[in-house]
């Protein structure tokens, strides 16, 4: 879903931490004949006996959303014999936590990570590829599978994936009479149309982070621009876009400060008409009393085009273990979330699009209100697709060009051109 | 640290004697190394392991696969050089220095002026003193998040009040100008560092003998002359110790630009410790950001070393 910013990862005080503990131990001989590895299995069936636990690692410390996914969890491990020890860890900490057990060899049975982070991952050879289970990757997106292929080979699958798409208040659209806007003349013209003192016609997410790069990609792909060759005429058009809204005072200059967040707390306080978010907001927005609001695909160039979509989305995989008959069971654990009728479930509970083409459809029409994000996702495209591992480095350059443009500091041209350097660099 | 005078040998004891004494010394000087020894592997522990393991690592190629598989090739000076090259490197640098003298001067005149107010005894003054240290008891991350939403060019309390008092009808783009944007974040900075420097300040102000504002007062002087030849010069070991305290606090400050602006608008409010930071754990690029905080790190040393002279001079003074 979103990018975190990391925390300093905590690797070196812990192996200091058992560094000491052991160096207690040996001067006080307290050592004791036992000595052998211990490691990420202990203590839950050993190699040659039968595996009767296996330990689970992700980031959803919400609330419904902790108790949603460990049900599953649950349920999944007990129709394959097995209890599941599920441990959530908050976002920003779970790629240093991930680091941290990589190098002790503590990985976890079943991981789970963000999309745009599993080829990194992948590239250090920490997570085992899933043909070895026989797992069945058919029918799924093809988004999310090439961000869970790293050289070739699948090393994840996610049971629901998400992307963002245009929300907008139904209130003030009939009140200033304008009509939902398809491209993005009419997203110019709407946004004006909508603006009053004291709210803004549109927002976007333009942060010095992953974050605004991630808002700014439906723009670039939609008109016909890409993020390995950032200094191209439809990027600019893209960017021009952005500045544009801001310089007719429709988008507020603050969007360069806003998070997804921020967006969403403006858009419940009426203070903006639209904005472009992800359907992990519905929730919150839901909550909030006498809000109307409506959701469509992202507004395209030009009228008739198709809107390319981030696919955003956490895949699970199966990391690299002395025992193999645990990563059996986890890799059994692994397709059972990633069965139809579980994905259909979770969706529903969750907000998310179900990631085979099939179960998407069949669940549209059960919740319209989702058809816009199902429509984007069919079409959505992976961060990671065509640069891999070096799409932080692009997503670097995006989001200063963004900020630079915005700001004025750059016309929109030379933002880009600078943008493509910062990507290419070494 | 000054070692105890040890007593001189005696010539005229026997033999035996003298072994005693020997005996005796080498406890003494085991139990003098006992007592180092904990400091000591503290120290190397927790600070020296780190910095040597930093400067090792900034001459190494060490990204995520490194985690995985242990294999960090050394890579010589190229890590510095592609840090050293970058425009954004001296950009950077610049806001850096900027951003520390700014908060410094501020910290310490407003601090300085505080502990001045405070020195004089007024109904609620202590009361007041304590109340003025609230910045420093709040977590960093906290208090930023709030500035953050005050200096909000639309809806902020700060913008607020500046166009209820019709001062400026538009507002002040606080977060979101390239140049208002290291204004913003120096003064936050300033707000955190008050405390810091009047409590110092304000204890060294106690140690100025009354006896001497009294000769003052009696030899005629006004408040600026009694500040300028009795206070200034008295305060002045003191000053030097906060002053690079100050900067050694401020070249390192990360938390509070990381959560008011992100090193953005455009990158206007980079510093060195916030590319250090956004190197190592949003690239991952390891061996870079190891050796962008070297260069902190080297930054900070050297007016650390400015610290100790001024220490010393403190102590002798």
């Amino acid at each position: 879903m979103t990018s975190p910013a990391r925390p300093p990862t905590r690797r070196i005080a812990a192996r200091w931490g058992t560094g000491i503990v052991a160096l207690g131990l040996a001067v006080t001989g307290c050592g004791g004949p036992t000595g052998g590895p211990t490691g990420g299995a202990a203590g839950a069936g050993s190699a040659n006996g039968r595996v009767t636990s296996i330990t689970a690692l992700d980031y959803y410390t919400d609330g419904p959303e902790h108790t949603q996914w460990g049900e599953l969890l649950t349920t999944c491990g007990k129709s394959v014999g097995v209890t599941v020890e599920q441990t959530s860890v908050p976002g920003p900490s779970l790629l240093p936590k991930v680091l941290q057990q990589a190098s002790s060899r503590t990985l976890p049975d079943l991981l789970m990570l963000d999309n745009p982070d599993l080829q990194q991952i992948a590239q250090t050879g920490a997570l085992t590829p899933l043909e070895q289970y026989g797992i069945d990757s058919s029918g799924f997106a093809q988004g999310i599978l090439s961000a869970s292929t790293y050289e070739g080979k699948l090393y994840g699958l996610a049971p629901n994936v998400n992307t963002i798409a245009l929300f907008y208040n139904k209130d003030m659209l009939s009140e200033a009479g304008v009509a939902v806007p398809r491209t993005w003349d009419e997203l110019k013209a709407a946004a004006v149309g909508l603006t009053r003192p004291g709210r803004y016609g549109m927002a976007v997410d333009a942060n010095a982070t992953f974050e605004g790069a991630w808002q700014f990609l439906p723009f670039l792909w939609s008109a016909g621009g890409d993020e390995k060759q950032l200094a191209t005429p439809q990027a600019a058009q893209a960017l021009r876009l952005w500045v544009d809204l801001v310089r007719s005072g429709s988008m507020s200059r603050s969007v360069l400060n806003w998070n997804q967040s921020d967006l969403r707390d403006q858009f419940v306080a009426g203070r903006t008409a639209m904005m472009i978010n992800g359907p992990w907001q519905i929730s919150a927005l839901n909550a909030a009393t006498g809000l109307h609001w409506g959701v469509a695909t992202i507004p395209v160039p030009q009228a008739g085009q198709t809107a390319v979509t981030p696919l955003g989305g956490e895949v699970w995989t199966v990391p690299q273990n002395a025992s193999r008959a645990r990563q059996q069971k986890a890799a059994q654990v692994l397709a059972c979330l990633n069965d139809s009728t579980n994905m259909l479930a979770l969706a529903k509970e969750r907000y998310t699009v179900p990631s085979r083409s099939a179960v998407a459809s069949q669940y549209a029409e059960q919740v319209p209100s989702m058809a816009a994000f199902v429509a984007s996702v069919e079409a959505a495209r992976a961060r990671t697709g065509e640069l891999g591992v070096k799409w932080p480095k692009a997503a670097t350059g995006i989001y200063t060009a963004i900020q630079s443009a915005l700001t004025g500091e750059q016309t929109p041209e030379e933002a880009l051109k600078h943008a493509q350097q910062t990507a290419t660099s070494p | 640290m000054r070692s105890r005078p040890r007593p001189a040998p005696d010539v005229t004891r026997p033999d035996s004697a003298r072994r005693g004494v020997a005996r005796a010394r080498c406890r003494e000087r085991l139990a003098q190394w006992m007592f180092i020894v904990p400091a000591a592997a503290y120290l190397l522990l927790f600070f020296g392991y780190p910095i040597v393991k930093n400067i090792v690592m900034s001459f190494q190629q060490y990204s995520i696969t490194t985690f995985y598989t242990g294999a960090a090739p050394f890579v010589g000076l190229r890590n510095y050089s592609e840090i050293l090259s970058s425009d954004l490197f001296s950009e950077a640098l610049l806001t850096t220095v900027l951003f520390t003298a700014g908060s410094i001067f501020g910290q310490f005149v407003l601090g300085l002026a505080f502990a001045l107010f405070f020195q004089r005894s007024f109904p609620l003054g202590r009361v007041l003193r304590s109340l003025l240290l609230l910045p420093w008891l709040l977590p960093l991350v906290a208090s930023g998040t709030t500035w953050r939403w005050m200096l909000d060019a639309d809806s902020g309390v700060v913008n607020g009040a500046l166009r209820g008092l019709r001062l400026l009808p538009s507002g002040v783009p606080w977060l979101t100008g390239t140049s208002q944007a290291l204004v913003s974040v120096t003064l936050i900075n300033v707000w955190v560092g008050i405390p810091f420097n009047t409590t110092i300040l304000y204890g060294g102000l106690q140690d100025v003998p009354t006896h001497l504002y009294e000769a003052a007062k009696l030899d005629g002087a006004g408040p600026v002359t009694t500040f300028r030849h009795v206070t200034w010069p008295l305060l002045r070991p003191v000053v030097s110790v906060v002053l690079v305290l100050d900067v050694v606090y401020t070249v390192k400050v990360l938390d509070i630009i990381l959560t008011v602006t992100g090193g953005g608008p455009a990158n206007a409010t980079e510093t060195i410790a916030t590319l250090s930071y956004e190197l190592s754990f949003r690239q991952f690029e390891f061996g870079r950001g190891a050796a962008m905080s070297t260069v902190l790190v080297v930054v900070s040393l050297v007016f650390a070393l400015v610290y100790l002279r001024a220490n010393r001079r403190a102590q002798s003074g």
